[in-house]
């Protein structure tokens, strides 16, 4: 196209300018991308959730145990077709630092409860044979490079070591992966029958009971019928659907997260009005030049379409740029997988950016643009005098 | 001395009236003036009376309230938005007292810049631009940015982008008024030439006599009329 050096000269004008204009929208739409990722990382796990499976855990709070006798009066509640349990292990390797989330599990219902986790029948059977087996995710496994057959030595800060050991040493039987986009593959799961056994205290308790009921539209009522239950014994519980449990739970950093969000948008809408403003000025102050071009008979479209792409290219820069990049920092590594295992930009994020740039691009070029066209042209060549 | 031929530009009682708020501005009341081409026209008169808004309505920038302007046979004040602007870019060229070049584009390039309406190749654009700022003497300042040019230099540049498509009229307004008397010289000697030797039918407002004294004919605007021998200037 001929008119891309008149394009490109403009662009020229104000270098300075025009790089720091494309350097704030690359910040803001940087700052775009990491703001869903946080979004996305405090609602995958209600996302996540499904709407057959409950909680059922005690009723004061989600640290109290509950006796792994209630398994067997939980499934002969009616309208309940499976339950397994799980217990926060809080397992540490080698440092404090590498605590991650880990489990001890009940090896027969667990992937009864959890079938969007895969796991290779050979390791399965597996880790059916072996008693300190253990099944790690695809993502815990790549960040301390674990492969089947290593042995792993765990503590506990929680339920200690088993006796005359220094650690809990698990054997890693299998690695798992999940069938759900955005799943969380960053826990280790280990056999409760072991864990149980070697346990020096708090044996026979369990953290919680997942549950799932024969029909979704009757969870509710399910729930209920559990809490009711098991009213009036030294274990109250309090069942609850599992999105509401995963929302409870990301309660905590949570509310840190919404601070944060607030603050990115802030951030991110003020440096796009600062942005677009800037753009706004740049073709407000060539008024003048706009009348000459359309004095030498440049017609009104083809001049706000060449104002349209220089502020469009400016925009898209800027905004693919930022986006591009957020989304390459997180792809390449999650800086934070101990803290949020689901720490990445959503494909409808960078869509929404992609869109959000353009109109950016469109509106800064085309209020001025329409503006600049609508004065008659020798008006605007008067103002130029 | 030129030689002229049929009329090129016939205005037929043409009314301009601008709206400010309530009050009505008359500038132009039922005007005549006809052009023949080849001529070099002076258009005078005191400031405010309404000569570039004349001009522009020649150029096809405005239309007229009331009456006809006709160019070349073609009534341009019927011409549709679209039509108008091709028309311009083919017809017309112009040159502005404050030159309104294009602060980011060299010399070549600014002359180019009409060009680019045209079919032409690249490499034609580039002949043709070279052409212009020959004529216009200035060769060898073809990669010149205009902040680097001086005054009657970067008018010089606003004269050959005028002229880079061959147009059929060439409308200046005040091209000297921002020059110094030997710049200004200069610029009156190179439209005259044009004028003389290419047979550009040029129209020019202007406050000078001296620069008057170059056109073949002088024209005075006054109350909204023309009058061929103004009294006193
Ligand atoms: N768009 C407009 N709206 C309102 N009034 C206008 C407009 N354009 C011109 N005028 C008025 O019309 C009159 C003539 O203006 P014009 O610019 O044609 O005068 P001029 O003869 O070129 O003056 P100068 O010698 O100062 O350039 C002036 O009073 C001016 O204020
Ligand atoms: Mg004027």
């Amino acid at each position: 196209m001929k008119y891309l050096g008149l394009i490109w000269s403009n662009l020229k004008r104000h270098k300075l300018r025009t790089a720091l204009t494309i350097s704030s929208i690359f910040v803001a739409f940087l700052l775009f991308g990491f703001l869903f990722a946080f979004k996305e990382a405090f609602n995958s796990g209600v996302r996540m959730a499904d709407a057959d499976r409950l909680i059922v855990r005690h009723r004061v709070s989600l640290i109290q145990t509950l006796p792994v006798s209630y398994g067997p009066r939980i499934i002969s509640i009616p309208g309940v077709a499976s339950v397994t349990h799980m217990t926060w292990f809080g397992g540490i390797y080698q440092d404090p630092k590498n605590m991650f989330a880990s489990f001890p599990v009940e090896q027969g219902s667990f992937f009864d409860l959890y079938p969007e986790l895969t796991l290779p029948a050979a390791e399965r059977a597996h880790w059916s044979k072996t008693r300190s087996g253990a099944i790690i995710g695809r993502s815990l496994a790549e960040k301390f490079s674990w492969k089947t057959g290593d042995i792993i030595p765990l503590t506990s800060p929680i339920y200690g070591e088993p006796s005359n050991q220094a650690a809990w040493d698990l054997e890693i039987c299998g690695i798992f992966d999940t069938t759900k986009k955005g799943g969380d593959t960053s826990a280790l799961y280990f056999r409760y029958d072991y864990f149980d056994e070697a346990r020096p205290r708090g044996k026979g308790e369990v953290g919680w009971f997942t549950v799932r009921v024969a029909n979704a539209s009757e969870a509710d009522a399910v729930a209920a019928k559990i809490d009711e239950t098991f009213a009036n014994s030294p274990y109250e519980t309090k069942a609850e659907p599992e999105g509401a449990f995963a929302a409870g739970f990301a309660q905590q950093i949570g509310d840190i997260g919404k601070i944060l969000i607030a603050v990115l948008s802030a951030v991110f809408f003020t440096i796009l009005l600062v942005a677009g403003n800037t753009m706004n000025q740049s073709v407000s102050e060539r008024t003048g030049e706009i009348g000459v071009l359309k004095a030498m008979g440049f017609t009104g479209p083809l001049v706000l379409v060449l104002v349209l792409v220089e502020s469009c290219l400016i925009a898209l820069t800027g905004g693919l740029g930022g986006l591009g990049s957020a989304w390459g920092m997180l792809t390449l590594k999650n800086p934070i997988a101990s803290v949020l295992p689901v720490f990445y930009v959503p494909e409808s994020a960078l869509l929404l950016g992609s869109v959000l740039a353009l109109a950016l691009g469109l509106i800064s070029g085309a209020l001025p643009a329409w503006h600049a066209l609508r004065i008659r042209t020798a008006d605007a060549l008067r103002r130029n005098g | 001395m030129s030689t002229t031929g049929p009329d090129l530009v016939r205005i037929n009682h043409v009314t301009k009236t601008f709206h400010r708020g309530a009050e009505d501005i008359h500038v132009l009341s039922s005007l005549d003036l006809t052009v023949a081409k080849g001529e070099f026209l002076a258009l005078m008169g005191p400031s405010g009376s309404g000569k570039s808004t004349l001009l522009n309505l020649i150029g096809g920038l405005d239309r007229p309230t009331e009456g006809s302007v006709e160019i070349g046979g073609e009534r341009i004040d019927r011409l549709s938005e679209r039509d108008l602007a091709a028309w311009r870019a083919r017809h017309i060229g112009f040159v502005f007292q404050f030159y309104n070049l294009m602060p980011v584009l060299n010399a070549e390039r600014n002359v180019e810049l009409p060009l680019l309406l045209t079919n032409l190749s690249k490499r034609q654009r580039r002949e043709h631009a070279e052409n212009a700022l020959k004529v216009v003497g200035l060769s060898h300042r073809l990669k010149h940015y205009p902040r680097t040019l001086s005054g009657g230099e970067q008018q010089r540049v606003g004269i050959a982008r005028a002229i880079a498509t061959d147009p059929t009229l060439l409308l200046c307004d005040e091209p000297t008024g921002d020059l110094d008397r030997k710049s200004g010289d200069e610029i009156l000697t190179l439209l005259q030439t044009l004028n003389r030797e290419q047979g550009k039918t040029i129209i020019m407002v202007t406050h000078d006599p001296h620069a008057s004294a170059r056109a073949t004919r002088t024209v005075h605007l006054d109350k909204g009329q023309l009058a061929a021998n103004a009294p006193t200037d």
